[in-house]
C-alpha cells in the first residue's frame, strides 16, 4: 500500500448534507456510535452541494437555488455556525444582445483546490460550465477555453441531451501531486484532463462504452455518472458511468470495464462511487435499476453496496443492516461518500431522505437519520485542529 | 419609485417589503436595487440581462419583459415569484 494523500482521521466526524429541500448537519459522537442532527439551513432551498475546506478546516461553500430565484452560493468561515451569500456567483460570460447566451441554472459541484492554492476553488455548473474561485468562493470566474469553446459547447449537447434536472459538470478532480492536473465529467459530454492548469484540455473516453447503437468515438454520447482519483494512488481513477464502472491507470490512456464482473442479476449501473483512502484496490459502487425505463431505483427493491478490494477483478454484495426487501430508494452521485478514519466509515444519502451509515467498511450499516428531504449530496468533514 | 419585494427576496432587504429606488430605466432600478443591497439582481436576472424565468415584474398593472423599459419616479415595481411545484 502506498502513501495516501488522504492521512488517517480520528473523532467525530460531521456529515455535510445537501437536499431538495435545505442542507442539514449530522454530527457523530468520537466513536462515530450516536449522531445528531441540526435544523434545517436554508429550508426551501435546492442544495446540490455542501463541501467543506480541508485546508482550513473552517471554510464551507453551499451551493444553492431555489425553484424560481437564480442560483447562489453560501459561505461560511466558521465551519456552518454562519453564513453569508458571495459577492459574484459562478455565472457565464455576457454574450451581445443578438446571440443567444447561457445562463447558470444551478452550481452542482464543488471542489477545494490544491493544498498549495489555499483559497482557490472549482464548481461546476448546469447547464455545464467550469469556474474557479480564488478568494475563497466569494467571486468566481468562468474557464472560457471550456464553457466558450465551440468544441466543448458541441460536445456538452443540448438540455435534451443531459439528465432530467439538467446537463451538468461534476466530479471535478485536482491531482493531489499538481494543482495544474486537473479532471472534470460532464453529463453528457465525456471526461476531460488538464496538466496546464485548465488552460487546455484534453478527452478521456477511450474504452468507455455508450448507449447500444451509438458512436463511442462521438464525445457527446458519453455519460460518466462520477469519477473518483484513488488517494493513495493518484494514477488511478474510478468511474461509474451510465454505462458501467471503470477503471483507469496510468500510463495506459483507455479505460476498463470492471462492472463485467458485478452479478448478471445486479448489473453495473447506478450513479456514486467511492474510493478506499488509503487503499487503492478498494472501491465502493451503490447499484440501481437501470433496465428498460430506467427505474432508477434499488434493483428488485433491495438496497446494496458492493465492495471490491482488488481494484475490480471482483465484487462482494454488502447489504446487512439494509432493508430486505421493498426498500425503492437509490443514491444520488453526489449521497455516497466516506471519512478518512483507519476503519473508513461509509455513508448514503437515499433518494427518500435516511442517511445509513457504516463504521466498518461496509460489513454492517445503520439508518442515522430518516424523514429528511430527498438527499441530494453527503460530504463527511473533519472541523478544527 | 417604490419596488414590492417578494417575501423570498426579503432576506436581501432586511425584510423590507417595499423600497425606494432610482432610475430611469428597469435596468437602472435594478441597479441601484443590487446597489444597496448586492447579491438581489442576480437571484432576479441571469448574466445576459434576462428576467428569469419564474419571475415576473409588473410596473403599475402592466408586466415587463425587457430592462430597457422606461420607468417614472412615480412607478410602482412588483417583483413576483411565480411559485410552482413541490
Amino acid at each position: 500500500m502506498k502513501a495516501s494523500h488522504a492521512p488517517v482521521s480520528r473523532g467525530a466526524v460531521t456529515l455535510l448534507i445537501g437536499t431538495r429541500k435545505g442542507a442539514f448537519t449530522l454530527k457523530s459522537d468520537q466513536a462515530r456510535r450516536t449522531w445528531k442532527v441540526s435544523p434545517p439551513m436554508f429550508l426551501g432551498h435546492i442544495i446540490h452541494h455542501v463541501v467543506a475546506d480541508p485546508r482550513d478546516r473552517r471554510t464551507v461553500l453551499m451551493a444553492a437555488s431555489t425553484g424560481h430565484l437564480g442560483p447562489t452560493i453560501f459561505r461560511s468561515t466558521n465551519a456552518g455556525k454562519s453564513w453569508t451569500e458571495v459577492t459574484a456567483p459562478p455565472a457565464f460570460a455576457k454574450v451581445p444582445e443578438s446571440e443567444k447566451g447561457r445562463a447558470v441554472n444551478h452550481t452542482f459541484w464543488l471542489t477545494p483546490c490544491h493544498a498549495n492554492e489555499p483559497n482557490a476553488w472549482y464548481a461546476g455548473t448546469s447547464p455545464q460550465g467550469l469556474f474557479r474561485s480564488d478568494d475563497g468562493g466569494a467571486t468566481w470566474k468562468p474557464f472560457s477555453y471550456i464553457n466558450d469553446d465551440p468544441q466543448y459547447r458541441e460536445w456538452m449537447g443540448s438540455v435534451q441531451d443531459g439528465t432530467p434536472d439538467g446537463p451538468k459538470l461534476h466530479s471535478i478532480i485536482v491531482d493531489p501531486r499538481d494543482p495544474r492536473h486537473l479532471y472534470f465529467a460532464m453529463s453528457g459530454g465525456g471526461v476531460h484532463e488538464s496538466v496546464d492548469g485548465g488552460k487546455t484540455f484534453s478527452t478521456l473516453v477511450k474504452g468507455l462504452d455508450v448507449v447500444e447503437g451509438f458512436d463511442p468515438t462521438t464525445v457527446t454520447f458519453h455519460d460518466p455518472h462520477c469519477v473518483r482519483l484513488s488517494p493513495s494512488n493518484p494514477d488511478r481513477l474510478y468511474q461509474q458511468n451510465h454505462c458501467g464502472i471503470y477503471r483507469f491507470d496510468r500510463p495506459s490512456n483507455t479505460w476498463v470495464r470492471i462492472g463485467k464482473n458485478m452479478p448478471k442479476k445486479v448489473g453495473d449501473v447506478g450513479f456514486p462511487m467511492v474510493v478506499h483512502p488509503h487503499n487503492a484496490d478498494q472501491a465502493w459502487v451503490f447499484p440501481m435499476d437501470g433496465a428498460t425505463v430506467w427505474p432508477r431505483v434499488s434493483p428488485d427493491g433491495k438496497p446494496a453496496a458492493y465492495v471490491t478490494k482488488n481494484a475490480g477483478k471482483s465484487w462482494t454484495r454488502q447489504d446487512k443492516g439494509f432493508p430486505r426487501a421493498n426498500a425503492w430508494w437509490t443514491v444520488k452521485r453526489q449521497a455516497m461518500t466516506n471519512d478518512r478514519h483507519e476503519a473508513v466509515g461509509l455513508y448514503v444519502g437515499t433518494t427518500q431522505g435516511e442517511i445509513w451509515a457504516s463504521r466498518n467498511e461496509g460489513t454492517t450499516w445503520t439508518c442515522i437519520a430518516r424523514h429528511l428531504p430527498e438527499i441530494y449530496s453527503v460530504e463527511a468533514a473533519t472541523f478544527g485542529r | 419609485m417604490t419596488i414590492h419585494i417578494p417575501s423570498a427576496l426579503r432576506s436581501y432587504t432586511a425584510q423590507q417589503s417595499e423600497v425606494p429606488v432610482n432610475g430611469a430605466t428597469l435596468a437602472e432600478a435594478l441597479a441601484a436595487l443590487d446597489h444597496r443591497f448586492p447579491g438581489i439582481r442576480f437571484r432576479i436576472v441571469t448574466e445576459q440581462d434576462r428576467i428569469r424565468p419564474h419571475i415576473r415584474i409588473f410596473v403599475n398593472d402592466m408586466q415587463l419583459h425587457d430592462l430597457s423599459a422606461p420607468l417614472n419616479n412615480t412607478d410602482t415595481v412588483y417583483i413576483v415569484c411565480a411559485l410552482s411545484g413541490g
